[in-house]
């Protein structure tokens, strides 16, 4: 039996490219979804076939609504229809609020909250059909405890919760389950841009005292894309290594 | 497509896509009262019936779609355009 099929949006770097890599060890075949950087999504395709497993490059904005229709139809005839939905992509444009620009707030929206919405209805359809799927959304601590300079990336993630609960009542009777994972401090660029002060200024209110890894992240959502996650839905797993408790 | 062709292929999308017992399908017959429909099957019923007729058919004209024998009138009411 063919591996399941796996898209990864934002799979090309960080957390998603993690998410992708994880997925295909664990037997899926992956759709990496890019944007920008098509020469990061082929590494990450050829890293998984060299690997031996199967991938392909799946670009597209996420924020619009038929570029994300255009991808669907290229990954349901490259590998057949999205089994498994794993909205990852993100991005941040932080300010305190009294000085964020429009800018900021739409283009976070857009991508982080707007595309879960896009990506999931379009995989639904084949899902409901299969009467099989899972929808792993990944948002983050930010988004429950909220964060100072991050209102409009937290209000994203806080939405992917509401989101991710409502759509799990209403297709939990097709074998759809919708989860999401919430990340606390994860190495990588998104991170990094935050600044060694910062870094060091978050640490000693982590248990275990170090930030995470995109792998960490990634075994969560292979775990609730599992058979063993059957009976998990609408639920936020947090993997934040004891944050602030 | 006449009525009759429009009718047996409504039956074969009802029992094929959503798993209905062919034995209690009638044209008078209720989607959410006698077919135990819930709400997300009548949204599955519409887009089965766009995929297979090639027709759109909106959410206001969906509403008004109780029965089977309905679904093919609208059905039939799109195909003659």
């Amino acid at each position: 039996m063919p591996g399941r099929v796996a898209l990864v949006t934002g799979g090309s770097r960080g957390i998603g490219r993690a998410i992708a890599v994880r997925l295909a060890a664990n037997g899926c075949r992956v759709a990496v979804n890019y944007h920008t950087r098509s020469d990061a999504a082929d590494e990450v395709v050829a890293a998984i076939r060299a690997a031996g497993g199967e991938a392909i490059a799946a670009g597209g904005d996420v924020g619009d609504g038929d570029a994300v229709a255009a991808m669907f139809a290229a990954v349901e005839s490259g590998l057949g229809p999205v089994e498994i939905l794993v909205n990852n992509a993100g991005i941040t444009a932080d300010d305190l609020l009294l000085r964020m620009k429009p800018e900021a707030w739409e283009s976070v929206i857009r991508t982080n909250l707007d595309s879960v919405y896009h990506c999931t209805r379009a995989a639904l359809r084949g899902m409901v059909k299969a009467r099989w799927g899972r929808v792993i959304s990944i948002t983050s601590v930010a988004g429950i405890a909220g964060n100072a300079g991050q209102a409009n990336y937290a209000a994203a993630k806080a939405g992917i919760i509401g989101f991710t609960r409502s759509v799990a009542k209403e297709v939990g009777s097709r074998g759809i389950t919708v989860n999401a994972v919430a990340p606390g401090f994860v190495g990588t660029d998104l991170t990094d841009a935050l600044g060694a002060t910062v870094r060091e200024a978050v640490l000693p209110s982590i248990a275990l005292g170090r930030f995470g890894t995109p792998p960490e992240i990634a075994s969560a959502v292979g775990y609730l894309a599992s058979d063993d996650a059957a009976y998990v839905t609408g639920h936020v797993l947090v993997v934040d290594g004891g944050l602030g408790f | 497509m006449d009525r009759a062709t429009v009718e047996a292929k409504m039956t074969d999308l009802l029992v094929d896509e959503l798993g209905l017992d062919r034995g209690k399908i009638t044209m008078g017959a209720k989607f959410e009262e006698d077919l135990e429909v819930d709400s997300l099957g009548v949204v599955e019923l519409l887009m089965a019936l766009e995929d297979t007729f090639g027709v759109s058919i909106p959410d206001e004209e969906a509403e008004s779609i109780a029965t089977v024998g309905q679904a093919v009138d609208v059905v039939m009411q799109k195909l003659k355009g």
